[in-house]
């Protein structure tokens, strides 16, 4: 057994430590400390800096453009990127849709698709929930009718996150349902200003626009479109959820947001002495602590495995649980901690570029957006119930 | 014991909720905090007519002579209808300290105003480094001529940019958190040198940051010794907020158990999976605990003596706040995705349990509080 990360892997982390230092921009490193949320053009500019430097999707083999990383390097270089204040990339292009295509796709859809998510011209969004269909994803019933060389697509998606930046979906459709549920379902990719495709945008409760519902009326998507075989588009979904939940344990960004929470605490004046002196909230960051370093040895031994080829399987839901329960926490911690200034709410103070001062200390503002979206963590890839069913199927064999 | 309400107060709750439940839809108060002023300056006539804002004031005062629990009832309903009007600002904060130490001019002129809804007060006690400690206070009032003259800044002033007069806390004289030392002043909203800044609450409210300087303010109450007297109306804020967040619990109970007895998945409504009947079992006891919690404070509120009122009123902050936390979390949980929207009032009346957590304190704060004000073990008793 060995617990430290190998010579070449520091040296790796050092020159991922100092390209960030160098490479963000200084207002998108102002937008994230001021709790800002970020908009399309911030991530896409930052793409943009990843892809000159060959580090636009870490998780691509060599040959379409990304940069043959060990899964250690992998983990390293999103630890770093979560840790800085860079965009996090929502993960549709370069995690779900290039991985799928890179597995599954033909020729023709790498050469067309994958350098253009690469270099962040276009930007995916995904097309799995239906109002009908969250938990129980494979009773959706947006259905694609072959029609010559066409699909013609009829029904609705909903929670798409992001739909109102993107250029293409992809999208779950049912092409059979004279079969099982999953087996009906196929996998298609949806450019976003096809006619018939209307996008109505949802408000969520942190007041700001991520989600949306997208309409089908007789969309007509070519068949090359398709990704891999019709009828086999739930086995491509699952494929991605793993990587989807991994993803969602976000240690790199729970380690960032503990860090700013005991600035916050240092900062936070309680009865004469700093907040992070005070005896029982010191305990709570601690108890943070504790919960952050045992959730990253998990992840380290799961690491561990895939570094040896094999399959993490049921793990990943134990990240995706722990990961999400880890970062609400520290969340609601950083609510107690700003005290009566979590109450003010001025809009323009979280867009960036607003001018609108926010009220209270500058690190409040954000704080309580924050907690409203991120109990989202538990809700989305799998709800955290789904993920204990899963585990108890997969792992304890009930 | 009793834990029932008398004829009266039966009439009152069925009143407050069937005003909820007609004139307060969830479409219209959408509008109302949309509004300039953030509350309906009709809704709060209508209160007035139904004789809700003279409930805890004495006949004398020209109120009803009501008793905390009918405070209870009518924020249970508020809480029900998460109601925006300034009730808790103007009648249980700044209408409770005019009537407990207010002169006979100073009821004269305020109380009636109040009563008949054409007076709007809000009580200014926090400060920006204040944190929950109402005696931890900067803001100096000096003498002046006859008058006093007060600076500083008061922070997240409950409804102080619609109120006509502020009841502020100011050091007369100790140190910054001493008992001691502090008096309550009462000001017009339009008083030279007072500058108010108000702002929407992520719970759809409004607060203002209010900066004073030196502005002349005339004395509430005895100078010094105005702590007493502001612990007891922070404690009745908290009894009020606890009775609000058991309405708003409700409101959350029912409809998620609702829910989870029609939305399908898997061919089934979700309430038949039984790790969700448990969850909705835990809330529906927090809510029960809470409710008990809200009982306590409320019927603890008139105890003379002033440890065992704190004790229990921080008690029941404490159990409000973990109810809160845990049913608004878990209401949004198990509506998953739509619980998420701005659409659906599940997320409104989460937001505001969130603030009801910290508001009047946060569990520390009351924990802390209990436990200084507890008298230590003997070591011979054990
Ligand atoms: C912020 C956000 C972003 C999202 N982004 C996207 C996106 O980009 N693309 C996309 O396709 N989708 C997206 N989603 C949708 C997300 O995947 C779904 O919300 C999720 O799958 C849950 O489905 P649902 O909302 O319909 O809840 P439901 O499935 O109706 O679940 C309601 C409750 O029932 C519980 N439940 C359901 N079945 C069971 C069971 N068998 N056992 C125990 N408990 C159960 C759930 O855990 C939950 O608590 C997003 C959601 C959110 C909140």
């Amino acid at each position: 057994m060995d617990f430290n990360f190998s010579e070449q892997d520091l040296a790796f982390r050092q020159e991922v430590r100092d390209f960030m230092q160098h490479s963000l921009p200084e207002d998108l490193r102002e937008i994230a400390e001021h709790g800002q949320h970020f908009r399309k053009e911030h991530f896409v500019r930052w793409q943009k800096i990843l892809f000159e430097r060959g580090w636009a999707a870490p998780s691509w083999p060599v040959e379409h453009g990304g940069p043959g990383w060990t899964p250690t390097q992998k983990y390293i270089f999103q630890e770093e990127l979560g840790l800085s204040a860079a965009p996090m990339p929502p993960p549709f292009g370069t995690g779900m849709i290039g991985p799928v295509l890179i597995a599954f796709g033909n020729d023709a859809q790498k050469t067309e698709y994958l350098p253009r998510i690469l270099n962040g011209d276009d930007w995916w969004c995904q097309g799995y929930s239906e109002p009908d269909s969250g938990s129980d994803l494979a009773s959706l019933r947006t259905i694609a009718v072959l029609d010559e060389d066409h699909y013609v697509v009829n029904g609705q998606k909903i929670w798409t996150s992001y739909a109102q930046y993107a250029d293409r979906m992809f999208c779950l459709v049912r092409t059979d349902d004279s079969v099982k549920p999953q087996a009906g379902i196929s996998f298609l990719l949806i450019k976003m200003d096809t006619p018939g495709i209307t996008l109505r945008p949802i408000i969520s409760q942190d007041n700001d626009h991520t989600l949306n519902e997208v309409f089908f009326e007789d969309v007509r998507v070519p068949i090359k479109n398709l990704v891999g075989e019709a009828g086999q588009g739930w086995t491509y979904a699952k494929f991605l959820l793993g990587h989807e939940r991994s993803s969602i344990g976000d240690i790199a960004g729970s380690k960032r947001s503990l860090t700013r929470l005991k600035k916050i605490a240092a900062a936070e004046i309680s009865g004469g002495q700093p907040l992070s002196e005070d005896s029982a909230f010191s305990r709570k960051l601690i108890d943070l602590d504790v919960r952050l370093m045992i959730l990253e040895v998990t992840q380290f031994r799961l690491l561990a495995d895939e570094e040896a080829g094999n399959d993490i399987g049921p793990a990943a839901s134990i990240l995706k649980i722990k990961g999400s329960e880890l970062s609400q926490l520290i969340s609601e911690t950083a609510v107690e901690a700003i005290g009566y200034y979590g109450m003010p709410y001025v809009h323009e103070a979280v867009q960036p570029g607003g001018n609108e001062h926010a009220v209270g200390p500058n690190y409040a503002t954000g704080i309580l957006p924050d907690y409203l979206f991120l109990r989202a963590l538990s809700i989305l890839g799998g709800t955290n119930e789904i993920q204990r069913n899963i585990l108890a199927k997969t792992a304890l064999r009930f | 014991m009793d834990f029932t309400l008398n004829e009266e107060q039966q009439l009152l709750k069925n009143s407050a909720e069937r005003f909820v439940e007609q004139d307060y839809g969830f479409e219209r108060r959408r509008d109302i905090i949309a509004s300039p002023d953030g509350f309906d300056r009709e809704v709060w006539a209508q209160m007035a007519e139904l004789g809700w804002l003279g409930l805890p004031f004495s006949e004398e005062d020209g109120g009803y002579d009501g008793t905390p629990v009918e405070t209870m009832i009518l924020m249970e309903a508020i809480g029900c209808g998460l109601m925006v009007e300034p009730y808790l600002a103007t009648v249980v904060l700044g209408g409770g300290l005019i009537a407990a130490c207010g002169n006979a001019d100073q009821k004269a002129t305020i109380l009636p105003q109040l009563i008949a809804g054409k007076m709007l007060l809000a009580l200014a006690y926090a400060e920006p480094q204040s944190r929950f400690d109402p005696a931890d206070i900067i803001t100096t009032a000096t003498k002046d001529g006859g008058g006093y003259l007060l600076n500083g800044h008061k922070a997240v002033v409950l409804n102080g940019g619609s109120a006509d007069k502020i009841i502020f806390s100011a050091r007369t004289s100790g140190d910054q958190r001493d008992q001691g030392g502090i008096s309550l002043f009462i000001i017009d909203a339009d008083a030279a040198g007072l500058k108010i800044k108000s702002y929407p609450t992520i719970d759809g409210l409004r607060a203002a940051e209010i900066e004073l300087t030196n502005v002349a303010a005339e004395a509430l109450g005895k100078i010094d010794d105005a702590y007493p007297a502001i612990e007891v109306v922070l404690d009745a804020g908290i009894a009020a907020i606890a009775a609000e967040a058991v309405g708003a619990m409700q409101v959350l109970h029912d409809d998620t158990l609702e829910y989870l007895k029609t939305r399908q998945q898997f061919g089934q409504a979700i309430g038949s999976f039984q790790v969700l009947q448990h969850r909705m079992v835990d809330i529906y006891i927090e809510l029960e605990q809470a409710r008990s919690a809200a009982v306590m404070a409320t019927l603890r509120l008139t105890e003379n003596d002033p440890e065992a009122r704190c004790h229990a009123l921080s008690a029941a902050k404490v159990q409000i706040g973990q109810a809160s936390r845990f049913v608004g979390q878990n209401a949004v949980q198990l509506h998953g995705g739509i619980g998420m929207t701005d659409e659906l009032k599940i997320s409104h009346y989460f937001k505001r349990l969130t603030m009801i957590t910290t508001q009047f304190g946060s569990a520390d704060y009351h924990l802390d509080r209990m436990a200084s004000a507890t008298p230590q073990t003997n070591q011979e008793e054990i």
